[in-house]
């Protein structure tokens, strides 16, 4: 059963990763992965959220270690900052970072009080 | 010598032209592929996540581990789909967006960092954080590095040889 909820939500995750990156990509003409940050984000806070509420173990499975953890990426976050500093916008690099840092946890943080505040 | 063109979003370079019209004329083999990758990817990190619990205010070892590796062969993977199979279609979407897109995850580096905080162990989030970041750049770069290199001798095997691959 877990099993196959873990299934379902990674099914709809990964392709949505790349749908967004694609929307996201659309809009800028930019080097900086402004895709990729915002599915980290997105997922990140989603994750924090489901993590405060606390969530069942059954939606947990889809919801969280599924869909959220096929939705955001380390892969995708990591070979980007690299090929930013071989491509010598060391700038973007660190900025990608501390954005993807800062703002990941800062989202995770948010949906924790966001969850907390509707549970009482 | 010139550098074959790699793209900076492994996931999806719209600079890249072929990347822009990968949609058509139907979504559905790439979707398709990365959905399945997806659930591969996932199914194996969720296994080891099962495999290997960790205490509340513990290091997440089992997340450090899926992603250093899946940035590892990520770097593995985008240099052969830049330089030896750049014209099978489906194998980025698959193995790339999908199975490592899915195996590896940002949401719950930061929400087993936030746990540790939570569960007042500060000092292990911070270390947490900063560990699986540095190994999993170390390991990016490692992954691109040799494979080139091993790319680069391959292609500069003497010819005369067996004319090998498949």
């Amino acid at each position: 059963m877990t099993v196959l909820m873990v299934v379902l939500g990674a099914a709809v995750g990964a392709p949505l990763r790349y749908l967004v990156d694609r929307f996201v990509q659309t809009r800028h003409e930019s080097a900086f992965p402004w895709g990729t940050l915002a599915v980290n984000i997105g997922g990140s806070a989603l994750l924090g959220f489901l993590a405060g509420l606390p969530a069942s173990p059954t939606v947990m499975a889809a919801l969280g270690t599924g869909f959220c953890g096929a939705l955001t990426t380390y892969s995708t976050f990591s070979y980007e900052t690299l090929r930013l500093v071989q491509d010598g916008a060391r700038f973007y690099a660190v900025a990608n970072l501390a954005a993807s840092l800062t703002g990941g946890l800062g989202a995770a943080y948010v949906g924790l009080v966001v969850a907390t505040a509707v549970t009482g | 010598m010139t550098e074959p063109a790699m793209s900076v979003d492994p996931d999806v370079d719209l600079h890249a032209p072929e990347q822009r019209r990968e949609l058509r004329p139907s979504p559905w083999p790439v979707l398709a592929s990365i959905s399945a990758g997806g659930v591969l990817g996932s199914l194996a990190r969720y296994g080891l996540s099962e495999a290997l619990p960790h205490p509340a205010g513990g290091f997440a070892w089992a997340t450090f581990a899926v992603n250093v590796s899946g940035c590892l062969l990520i770097g593995v993977l985008m240099v052969l789909v830049n330089q030896v199979w750049s014209r099978r279609r489906l194998v980025r979407p698959f193995l790339g967006v999908g199975v490592l897109g899915g195996y590896t995850t940002f949401s719950t580096y930061v929400v087993d960092a936030q746990r540790a905080v939570v569960a007042g162990a500060p000092e292990t989030a911070l270390l947490y954080l900063a560990a699986t970041l540095a190994a999993a750049l170390l390991a990016v770069w490692a992954g691109t590095a040799v494979t080139s290199a091993a790319v680069g001798r391959w292609r500069a095997r003497p010819a005369g040889g067996e004319a090998g691959g498949r």
